[in-house]
């Protein structure tokens, strides 16, 4: 249970704005971004690190927020689905999640567009078996995730695959 | 068939045939995608109200146990806590399938999951630490954790008014078995088991309950049936159905599991009356596993027969079904499994006997498929097992059985429209059937396998590690709506504005498979619109239409044909007051890009908006404003079960190449070619996800995914232990849609979305089966259940072997002796 007095002051960076929380020794980074931020485009699906919904980067890695601490994050930098595109024009990745039908019930979306976004940063030609592997720790019902990938890799090839 | 070209970009195609630019079987993407892609999108876990509280549910966590009583008295001490709900505090009202359900549980226990107490608080910490608190007395009972413990004498019984623990029976005939045996050349006989699957929506279960000022009660709610929801709620929670307004927020999944009230929601809303304030619910994901209900578990044992040409003669079917401790409508699966063993294939004699039976497991609901996939798993693999014996490729014997367009089933349904065959050849071609399908595999494993077979571990210079095979299984299933209630119809009430643009309320609810985009394009596709002008509003009670809900594979179909309708009269009312106002005969006119135009030649007369401006300022001051409530020319069935339950029927084929590791058991999908007849494709990227999603789905319950009970209690409430397919398992898949064009579809499309799941398990099933010449009959087939198959069939091999050299050896002494041994 939260409790006033246990909460510690932090302070870092969210898609490239500094935030100041006090935040509960025990907060994850989730709950923090979610319900402090109210950046809900970070989706928690599981809160055991088992389902990627709720990927983010923290310093350009890409980690299961809900496996970070609020208070682990002092200093850094953290981006989230939101701070991709800007101001109504979708980041190319985001595009190509929805040029080639990769979005069903969106729910696993934020999670899976942040994932292949650090796989990109690291790797901007990845194979199709570097994408599976980027993306393995990212669940998905919906999908089958075979536009999932061809969306990745159409983004890794310079843009969304219109055919 | 019309063969298509595809436009790039515009999402728009040409029909060859007719020279016409179309929509239809474009592939555009889902309206819906671009603010889920930024994060925007406002699912039930991000709606926070103003004063809002956070329930939370005690479940009982013990299969079968009276209460003998509840202190809640350190719960509602606690600082924060507003709430703390006991059957002291609501009325109870039996309410589910089998009127076997209360939101709350009074007097025993019958699962694990069963609710006992529930709390809202301030924060979810704060309801979470409640719930701890809270004393409950139990005083156990033996627990009955099968079927077959409930059906013994002297079980003991789990709800009253059944003494037998058999809530439901059912059966069904067409035929008759006797005269079926007698024409057979061949009978196989097996049980197949099948486990419980859960449906694992990433987004998790939940509900958002407030009263107004005025006692109106409005549910942020994820039912996949908004209307008989109200119905229903309305007597468990006293709130006349007029005054219930259900909003329905995006849906992280569904997949059936939203088609039954579950008792959280009226707990939620007892809450919310109890406090006067909000309250939210989101299960937690070991909640989500241990409290949603599952696919159904089922035992089925199936006899059936062929002539030596591979016709078919007869099915026996009898099935137990695992209800668990409560009813939801899940016990009606065997509805659905029952056209399968009466109408896949053509079959003169089937007889079909079903025993729902209590347990203290926990219990199933609906789930995509609806009992299909377990009866296709019995069924496609029984035909294996028959082409086995008569020594028939089996595609030759389920093309000798396929059903021809115009042929009514024993079970009543009419095939107006039939790709059963079109899809077998399909998808065997795709996957290169003919030389990929080898017979003579099975017999060099099965010599490889005798020649390691001493030791049972393999002789890695004698028989390879690892071997392939390739299996098919086909489905049947409903492809215009199931008339299961007096209507299986959808309204829609459209609206084109002065500006041209378009606003269709479609009774339809969207749970992420796309069909606000498939409405969006039939209605622009009537109205000579760009799909982005049309919006299509299906979220809110108060302003929708009627629909039976979202389940059967309905929605394209139903509310396709709803729409398109409605479109129609618009278009009507448009063309007119085009003429009027352009001084023309309104057949001379036609609609294209957003513009009235001269329909011989094409040339753009007027946009859209200025001529519905023209009606509002005109003369006549009229708006377009149509509706239309669709009702499938369908029946009800009978008591007999028999009867056209749908519009039309769906088809498909699946083809699975597999690997399987004689070391280890573990089988890997290498491929799968899938055929489907869909009558047209609407929105071909739509259409393709629905596929692929589907046979993610289907091999995840073929190999991976069990929901573990051992003694009533669930062993692997986590995705950790809970296997779902990821991207390292998705294999090469290779999809072609049959379009047979069904007459009564919208655009001639029928309905697709569980289809897909269907016969992926049989299909792996059958090419392990052709790779290894092991039969499994139980899902999901693990590593463990394959190797064991696989060290039982050495065993029987070595003796077999024995045998036959023995009997070489005697012949060999004795001439005109010894014989042949088949394995």
């Amino acid at each position: 249970m939260r409790q006033v007095s246990d909460t510690i002051d932090v302070a870092f960076t969210v898609n490239g704005e500094t935030v100041h929380l006090s935040v509960s020794p025990d907060t994850s980074l989730v709950d923090a971004l979610r319900d402090d931020l109210e950046l809900t485009g970070t989706k928690q699906g599981c809160g055991e690190g088992e389902c990627g919904a709720c990927s983010v980067l923290l310093n350009g890695k890409v980690v299961n927020s809900c496996l970070v601490l609020a208070v682990e994050c002092a200093g850094a930098e953290v981006l989230t689905i939101e701070g991709l595109g800007r101001m109504g024009k979708l980041h190319p990745l985001q595009d190509a999640f929805v040029q080639n039908g990769a979005v069903q019930c969106g729910f696993c979306t934020p999670g899976m567009v942040m994932a292949a976004y650090a796989l990109l940063q690291e790797n901007p030609s990845p194979s199709e078996a570097d994408v599976r592997r980027a993306l393995e720790g990212n669940l998905c019902r919906c999908t089958g995730y075979r536009k999932i990938i061809d969306a990745v890799m159409a983004a890794a090839n310079g843009g969304p695959r219109h055919d | 068939m019309i063969k298509t070209a595809v436009d790039a970009g515009a999402g728009s195609i040409t029909g060859r045939k007719t020279g016409k630019k179309t929509l239809i079987g474009g592939r555009i993407p889902k309206l819906d995608a671009p603010e889920k892609v930024a994060g925007l999108t406002r699912y039930l876990e991000d709606i926070k109200l103003p004063r809002m509280l956070y329930g939370k549910i005690l479940f009982a966590d013990r299969p079968h146990a009276r209460i003998v009583g509840i202190d809640t008295a350190a719960a509602k001490a606690m600082h924060g806590v507003r709430a703390v709900l006991t059957t002291a505090d609501i009325e109870l009202v039996p309410f589910g399938f089998g009127g076997d359900n209360t939101a709350l549980k009074t007097g025993k226990v019958t699962c694990i999951r069963d609710e006992v107490a529930a709390v809202a608080a301030d924060t979810p910490e704060i309801a979470a630490a409640a719930i701890l608190v809270i004393k409950v007395i139990y005083e156990d009972l033996p627990a009955v954790t099968s079927p077959e413990e409930a059906l013994a004498d002297g079980a003991p019984v789990i709800h009253k008014k059944t003494p037998d623990n058999v809530p439901f029976r059912f059966d069904y005939l067409h035929g008759d078995i006797e005269q079926g045996i007698r024409e057979s050349d061949v009978i196989v006989e097996d049980t197949y088991t099948l486990q419980r699957a859960a449906h694992c929506c990433l987004g998790r279960a939940g509900i958002i309950a407030r009263f107004e000022a005025d006692g109106r009660l409005t549910l942020h709610s994820l039912t996949q049936v908004p209307f008989s929801y109200k119905h229903d709620l309305s007597r468990i929670v006293g709130v006349p159905p007029e005054k219930i307004r259900v909003l329905q927020p995006p849906i992280g999944g569904a997949f059936g599991s939203k088609l039954d009230i579950h008792p959280f929601e009226p707990i939620c809303i007892f809450l919310a009356r109890a406090t006067g304030r909000p309250v939210q619910i989101v299960f937690t994901r070991e909640e989500e596993f241990l409290a949603t209900p599952t696919r159904q578990p089922m035992v089925i044992h199936l006899k059936s027969g062929a002539r030596k040409d591979g016709t078919f003669t007869f099915r026996d079917v009898r099935m137990t079904l695992d209800n668990g401790g409560r009813t939801s409508w899940g016990a009606t699966t065997p509805w659905i499994s029952m056209r399968t063993f009466s109408s896949l294939y053509r079959v003169p004699h089937v007889r079909q006997h079903v025993d729902v039976v209590y347990t203290n497991n926990i219990y199933a609901c609906a789930f995509r498929g609806y009992g299909n996939p377990q009866a296709t798993f019995a069924l496609e693999s029984q035909i294996d097992q028959l082409a086995d014996r008569l020594g028939m490729d089996p595609l030759e014997i389920r093309l000798k059985n396929a059903q021809e367009p115009g042929e009514t089933t024993g079970q009543g349904m009419v095939l107006g429209t039939c790709g059963l065959a079109e899809c077998l050849k399909t998808a065997a071609r795709n996957a290169g059937w003919d030389v990929k399908h080898s017979p003579l595999r099975k017999t060099l494993v099965r010599d490889a396998l005798v020649r390691d077979s001493n030791t049972l571990v393999r002789d890695s210079n004698l028989a390879p590690a690892r071997v392939c095979g390739m299996g098919m299984a086909s489905l049947f299933h409903v492809g215009g709506g199931a008339k299961i209630q007096r209507s299986d119809g959808c309204g829609t009430m459209l609206k084109i504005d002065d500006f041209g643009g378009v606003t269709v309320q479609t009774g339809a609810s969207e749970i992420g498979q796309g069909s606000e985009t498939v409405i969006a394009q039939i209605v622009a596709e009537e109205l000579g619109l760009p799909v982005s002008n049309i919006r299509v509003l299906n979220s809110d009670s108060d302003f929708k239409p009627w629909d039976v809900g979202v389940h059967a594979s309905r929605t394209t179909f139903i509310a396709g044909n709803s729409a398109q309708r409605a479109a129609r009269e618009a278009r009507g009312k448009l063309m007119e007051g085009a003429g009027r106002h352009l001084h023309r005969n309104p057949d001379e006119l036609d609609l294209a890009d957003g513009n009235v135009t001269d329909r011989a030649t094409g040339e753009p007369l007027e946009s859209i908006g200025k001529i519905v401006r023209s009606m509002h300022f005109g003369g006549k001051h009229e708006m377009i404003m149509t509706s239309h409530f669709y009702e499938p020319p369908s029946e009800m069935p009978d008591q007999d079960h028999k009867g056209n339950v749908s519009a039309c029927y769906a088809f498909g084929t699946h083809v699975a190449e597999v690997e399987v590791d004689l070391d280890t058991g573990v089988v890997r999908v290498l491929g799968i070619s899938a055929a489907h007849d869909v009558g047209r494709v609407i929105n071909r990227m739509g259409i393709e996800g629905q596929i692929e999603g589907g046979i993610a789905q289907g091999i995840g319950y073929a190999l991976y995914e069990e929901v573990k009970v051992q003694g009533g209690r669930v062993l692997n409430p986590t995705f950790t232990d809970y296997k779902l397919v990821t991207t390292r398992e998705v294999p090469e898949l290779k999809i072609e849609f049959i379009e047979t064009h069904d007459p009564a579809g919208p655009h001639g499309a029928k309905g697709v979305a569980e289809a897909p799941l269907v016969p992926v398990a049989p299909a792996i099933a059958n090419a392990i089966f052709n790779a290894t010449g092991v039969r499994i009959t139980e899902l999901p087939m693990t590593p463990e259940r394959v190797l064991a198959k696989l060290r039982e069939a050495r065993k029987t091999l070595v003796r077999e072997t024995l045998v036959r050299e023995t009997l070489v050896r005697d012949s060999n002494l004795a001439p005109g002796r010894g014989g042949d041994i088949h394995g």
